[in-house]
């Protein structure tokens, strides 16, 4: 670096005649304007800490009126929601399970594909590809829902009633292999970023032991990258169960458990679809609304402890690169 | 719409004169509430000194809005119980009625369907979970795809009322978020029964009719086809010829109101 360059990045306000002790104000200036700019970081930093946390109250107290009046033990078990009726049945077995439906049949779909695409990202394809394909998969993750939701709607529907015989193209079926191109994104990218943190070193010693590319990265990448591969799965699963838009529009909103089981040809109703559908005609005050709270404390309980979940995969798998 | 000018023009011709700044404050309905915003507007061009709110936050409440006075105009989409009438009179306020156009409902099926006619009762049953198949109600072997409007809209309000009384409706039902939905999943589904505003009609879907009545303007104008029902104004007292609340109240025999109410999906009272 010659001397040039070195007057550039001490700036030109570098003064090397001032004095090194700084005079009694500068130094209570300075003491204080940094005890000041960290006031107003935690500030900022707690603003969202503490939304959080009156997020939480918020619903909770809401839903309470509900869960004093009808008790939980109805509200978890009972599969009869009929707010509207005369009398009215809160049961939200239902929309827990078929939140649960969609959102696993949805990693059924996503998942493979989602680690395959990750390994062929980060080992298999050219640098030149792979720094085009990364950026294009994550444009899935752009597109807005409601898109979403008219393409299951008006294609897809129609296509499974025609090619599977279906009676009914919004489905369970439909839903999940909506949510599951949603949910892509995620897992193509954070299961890409834990693959490609391993390093050569892993690989070549696995060469050097004279396993081939296979068997390099299904018994050594794979499994040394899983806590990273678990979060990926996790973040989703997280993407599925808290979507709205499209399983309002894709999903039928029945509300039923699918008999027999496995049948994802019949329509189910998730939690989110029935907060965002019945809010608007639940009038204040009244115990459909606090129902609807009491799903929405469901929900968000879920989702901290897929939440927690995924942090303890992704902090594992920080340790696990970092000792590597 | 060139007529549509005119008529505005004479409108605020024969009346104009009159106007000067006021407020108008309606409250009510979320059926009601397209009619009523399209007449707002509609005075708003006619007279701008003119303050118009509309709110849509139900029948019950533009009931008790008018008899605190919260409100010229109460717009319901059923006429007012007997409790929020008398609640009404004890706080000094008469509530008169005016109709101001009709809704109808219209049951329809996949076009491939033959299946042309059911009772209020059939429907009834397939809504509930009761009929399943297509065959219990002489149609061919087949389930049935039951497709509903979201609870919160005026059209499943209006269903809920007339054809399912106090049942309530099976959990199999799928539900919908809007008209243009309903038409597409009954358009693209064989065994599929839906229901859609008159406006939402055309050769795509079968409409099909109940208890031996076709839906159509006329029928559901006189009250002859079952799934219909009048939708209300209500005003404290019938109000002072030529103030703004009676212009807004008697706006949907002018042949521009009936446009707007046409054009909303609803239907005019008038038969011509």
């Amino acid at each position: 670096m010659d001397s040039k360059s070195l007057t550039l990045t001490l700036g030109p306000s570098t003064d090397r005649r001032r004095p090194l002790a700084l005079t009694p104000g500068e130094d209570l200036l300075g003491f204080i304007g940094s005890y000041l700019g960290r006031a107003l970081l935690f500030l900022i930093t707690g603003t969202s800490v503490l939304a959080v946390l009156l997020i939480l109250l918020f619903v909770v107290l809401r839903s309470a009126p509900f869960l004093q009046q009808f008790g939980i033990g109805e509200f978890l078990t009972s599969r009869a929601w009929r707010p509207t009726a005369d009398e009215p049945a809160f049961g939200a077995l239902t929309l827990i399970v078929g939140s649960l439906y969609v959102s696993v049949a949805a990693l059924l779909f996503a998942v493979p594909v989602g680690v395959l695409a990750a390994v062929f990202l980060s080992d298999i394809v050219s640098w030149k590809i792979r720094n085009v394909a990364k950026p294009v998969v994550e444009i899935l993750a752009a597109i807005p829902s409601v898109a979403y939701g008219f393409f299951a709607v008006l294609v897809l529907a129609p296509w499974m009633q025609g090619r599977f015989g279906f009676s009914t193209g919004t489905n369970a079926l439909n839903a999940s292999m909506i949510l599951a191109v949603m949910a892509l994104p995620t897992i193509i990218s954070v299961a890409e970023d834990a693959i490609s943190a391993l390093g050569r070193e892993l690989r070549e010693a696995s060469y050097s032991l004279g396993a081939t590319r296979l068997e390099t990265m299904v018994k050594v990448v794979i499994p040394a990258a899983h806590s990273g591969i678990i979060a990926a799965v996790v973040l989703g699963m997280m993407r599925a169960i808290g979507e709205t838009m499209v399983v309002w529009m894709a999903s039928g909103n029945a509300t039923q458990i699918p008999h027999p089981w496995w049948d994802l040809s019949q329509s189910i109703r998730t939690m989110t679809a029935t907060i965002a559908g019945e809010m608007g005609e639940a009038p204040e005050g009244g115990a459909h609304r606090s129902a609807l709270f009491a799903v929405g404390v469901v929900l968000l309980l879920m989702t901290f402890v897929l939440n927690i979940v995924s942090e303890y995969f992704l902090s594992r798998a920080k340790k696990a690169t970092g000792k590597s | 719409m060139q007529k549509m000018l005119v008529s505005a023009l004479l409108f605020s011709l024969l009346v104009g004169g009159l106007a000067q700044a006021q407020t108008l404050q309606i409250e009510g309905s979320t059926t009601v509430g397209p009619i009523a915003d399209a007449f707002a507007e509609y005075f708003k061009r006619v007279y701008p000194d003119l303050n118009i709110t509309v709110k849509k936050t139900g029948s019950g409440d533009g009931a008790a809005a008018l008899a605190d006075g919260r409100c010229d105009i109460a717009t319901m989409s059923r006429f007012m119980k007997d409790k929020e009438f008398k609640d009404a009179v004890a706080n000094g306020t008469y509530p008169v009625a005016h109709v101001v156009a009709m809704d109808g409902v219209c049951v329809v099926v996949h076009p491939s369907n033959p299946v042309g006619a059911l009772t209020t009762a059939q429907i009834r049953d397939i809504y509930a979970g009761k009929i399943t198949n297509w065959s219990q109600v002489g149609g061919p072997s087949m389930p049935i795809v039951v497709i509903s409007r979201d609870t919160s809209s005026g059209t499943y309000e209006t269903f809920d009322e007339l054809v399912m009384g106090k049942q309530p409706m099976g959990s199999g039902v799928e539900y919908v978020n809007a008209n243009p939905q309903a038409h597409a999943r009954v358009k693209t589904t064989q065994g599929a029964i839906g229901y859609v505003g008159i406006g939402f009609l055309d050769r795509e879907v079968k409409a099909i009719m109940v208890d031996q009545v076709a839906p159509s303007r006329q029928t559901i104008a006189s009250g002859v086809y079952p799934v219909a029902r009048p939708l209300f104004l209500f005003t404290n007292g019938y109000p002072k010829l030529g103030s703004m609340v009676h212009r807004f109240c008697a706006f949907y025999l002018t042949e521009a109101g009936q446009e707007l109410v046409e054009a909303k999906g609803f239907v005019p009272l008038t038969a011509y």
